[in-house]
């Protein structure tokens, strides 16, 4: 599949926490075309399920990559204004002049207010514009606004998929769209492969407002093992090289007191096998990933994290390099392919000491 | 309605040559003749009927705000320079369009994640910013853009409105002139009793550069400028009157920065509108300038009046016009044009 065709079909779609209906209808069609078995959760989760030919009973590794976007609600209707809730993380100085879809009774275009430096003095421009003092109009007489919107009715910011020079690209949601395309890259070739452990794709829900679909799925499906797939902060002005990774230098490997060693070392052991450009990226306590959420579940996951490199988080341009998507997908492919009795025996806090932990 | 080509168009002050070749195509025929000046202006004459020898000249601005690449870094990351009134805080997390190939590119931002509280506080600069196109080296980069290549915000032209429903507004970018140079293109189908100049000026964002000279060359009667003005109607604190808004016609200025509009023109608008019950509004005094700053001080001076289309959000990505002002803006100085020859000079 072309990664940039899969990319704007994921990443223009709407999705935002706890409404992601129209996002997941393309994910369970996505999965759907490479997995034995698919499902959605209580929660709205997507679950594929894709059998390894490994012996009964089979270990599972979960993939876990997050569907919902952030994205804006109707907090209040003033002379046909609305005012704006924030679902998930938005700098306010992020949204002046961004535009966007409100979703009334029909789907509404408008714009998040600005005001023309002709109305404003200097020492005003000097100041940030608080959230109470943004507003989305959808340019319509109130009379007709108070029709067509209600309180509590969802904004998700319309932003068109942009390829960029270089094999970048450009659009919303690409935290955590291209995880969702990555992992769709690796049910895709894994359908041409062999290997020996069940594999479960999630596309999991809620993650931008507490992690909750990873927390819901993990229980639900109780994996050997688990890996999340998540956006992580590539290098770009205004932060430094030691909270970022390379842009194009493939997917950053996680390690830290969220992740599993010996998941570590395997992610890093197909890496190097594969000649894979990749990068180790500390991550000293909270990943702010599904990964921290699949961790605890039951009674604990082993679990990896991999990070493709973004600029520009939680902003309407959110920057990527299409080959660190398809990088990671096939990360994931070399990864599952090499799971056997003795990565599972080895699953332990003691390495190469038996089955101690295990 | 040619609004959408000329709101998707590119023309920043100075560099307005997609908007002038798309105007010029548009008006060939319906014009008697025309030509383009040394700072780039068009200047087109529809000649008059015979039965007023009053020379009228109405002008509406072809440039827009937008941004010049001022360098490219080793990383590839493109600085800007802001051409005419941007607000900076309105920049982060915005697409472009760099270029005569409208090469795409991005205004990145650093993540909340990332992000202390204090520096929340902290308003943008525009320096702050770079234009990202994808590109990781200098070298990379200067083959698709170049120091000096002007940007525009990339956005599409959009009905918000639906037909039949209430409003019928729309949303684009450049309203702040496009509207005025749509509305007169409208006006170049009616034939008037004396020999019209529609002049398509440049340079308007940067102090009215190009109406200076045009009006100059074309030694008007009157003058009328017609723009896409601000509607400042976003909920505040204090309830006060907005600046203008939409769906309440065509705004009249009286007085702006630039200028004091002729209280004869003013009048003849009020009367025309109010005879014909156009719906108009005057628009509050004191608040930015237009064309006619330039073109009522020209030579020994011209009379001039600014009729303007409101428009929310001018200088920004995306502005919003309702499009029963724009066609009551064509009606409304069309009739005024009309009446012209019956008022004291």
């Amino acid at each position: 599949m072309d990664t940039a065709e899969l990319l704007k079909q994921l990443t223009e779609a709407r999705g935002p926490s706890g409404y992601e209906t129209e996002i997941r209808e393309i994910v369970q069609e996505r999965f759907g075309q490479y997995a034995d078995e698919t499902r959605t959760d209580a929660l709205g989760n997507v679950i594929a399920l894709k059998r390894g030919q490994g012996l009964d009973p089979r270990p599972t590794v979960m993939l876990a990559g997050h569907m919902d976007e952030i994205a804006l609600m109707v907090k209040q209707i003033e002379k046909g204004f609305l005012h704006i809730a924030r679902i998930g993380g938005f700098d306010p100085r992020v949204l002046l002049g961004q535009e966007v879809i409100v979703h009334g009774r029909r789907d509404l275009p408008g714009v998040i207010v600005s005001v023309p430096p002709h109305f404003t003095d200097p020492a005003e421009r000097d100041k940030t514009v608080p959230l109470d003092r943004l507003f989305v109009d959808v340019g319509l007489a109130p009379e007709q606004v108070e029709k067509l919107v209600q309180v509590g009715d969802l904004i998700t910011i319309h932003r068109g998929f942009t390829e960029l020079s270089g094999g970048w690209a450009a659009s919303k949601a690409m935290d955590d769209r291209t995880a969702v395309a990555a992992i769709a890259i690796c049910l895709e070739e894994l359908s041409r492969l062999k290997h020996q452990w069940d594999v479960y794709a999630v596309a999991t829900v809620q993650e931008e407002v507490g992690l909750y679909g990873a927390m819901t799925s993990a229980y639900g499906l109780a994996p050997t093992m688990a890996i999340a797939i998540d956006v992580t902060f590539g290098h770009q002005p205004g932060l430094s090289e030691a909270e970022t990774v390379k842009m194009d230098g493939g997917p950053g490997i996680a390690l830290g007191p969220n992740i599993h060693p010996q998941v570590f070392e395997g992610l890093v052991a197909a890496a190097k096998a594969m000649e894979m450009p990749h990068q180790i990226e500390p991550v000293p306590g909270r990943s702010g990933t599904d990964a921290w959420g699949i961790q605890v579940s039951r009674e604990g996951i082993p679990t990896g994290l991999l990070g493709i490199p973004l600029r520009y988080m939680h902003t309407s341009v959110e920057t990527v390099a299409l080959k660190d998507v398809e990088r990671t997908g096939r990360l994931l492919v070399a990864f599952i392919a090499r799971l056997d009795d003795e990565f599972l025996d080895a699953l332990t806090w003691n390495k190469g000491n038996g089955r101690e932990e295990a | 309605m040619w609004l959408k080509r000329l709101s998707e168009a590119g023309g920043v002050s100075g560099h307005e040559d997609e908007v002038r070749q798309i105007i010029l195509d548009i008006i060939a025929g319906h014009v008697d003749d025309y030509r383009v000046d040394s700072i780039g202006n068009i200047i087109a004459l529809k000649k008059g009927d015979g039965s007023s020898d009053l020379r009228v000249m109405v002008a509406a601005h072809m440039d827009e705000v937008g941004f010049m690449i001022s360098h490219v870094e080793e990383n590839g990351l493109l600085h800007f320079h802001k051409v005419g009134g941007l607000d900076d805080r309105i920049l982060p997390a915005k697409v472009v369009w760099i270029g005569d190939k409208k090469v795409p590119g991005v205004i990145g931002f650093k993540p909340a994640h990332l992000t202390e509280q204090n520096e929340r506080d902290q308003p943008i600069k525009y320096k702050q910013l770079t234009i990202d196109i994808g590109t990781t080296s200098k070298a990379e980069a200067e083959k698709l853009v170049q120091r000096g290549d002007y940007a525009t915000f990339a956005t599409e032209f959009v009905e918000l409105g639906l037909a039949g429903e209430g409003w019928q507004t729309v949303r684009g970018k450049a309203f702040d002139d496009r509207a005025g140079c749509a509305v007169l293109i409208e006006l170049l189908n009616t034939q008037y009793p004396f020999d019209l100049y529609a002049v398509f000026t440049v340079q308007e964002e940067v102090g009215l550069r190009g109406a200076q000279v045009a009006a100059f060359a074309v030694e008007p009667d009157w003058a009328f400028a017609l723009e896409g003005t601000g509607a400042n109607e976003i909920p505040t604190p204090k309830d006060v009157s907005p600046s203008t808004r939409l769906g309440h016609g065509p705004a009249i200025t009286v007085m702006d920065r630039s200028f004091i509009a002729d209280k004869r023109l003013v009048r003849l608008l009020i009367d025309t509108a109010e005879e014909l019950g156009i719906p108009y509004q005057i628009k509050q005094p004191g608040i930015g300038g237009t064309d006619a700053g330039a073109i009522h001080r020209t030579r020994e001076g011209v009379p001039s009046v600014t009729v303007a289309v409101p428009c929310r959000y001018i200088h920004s990505p995306a502005a919003i016009l309702n499009l029963d002002d724009f066609d009551h803006t064509v009606q409304l100085v069309r009739e005024s044009l009309s009446r012209l020859p019956t008022i004291p000079r």
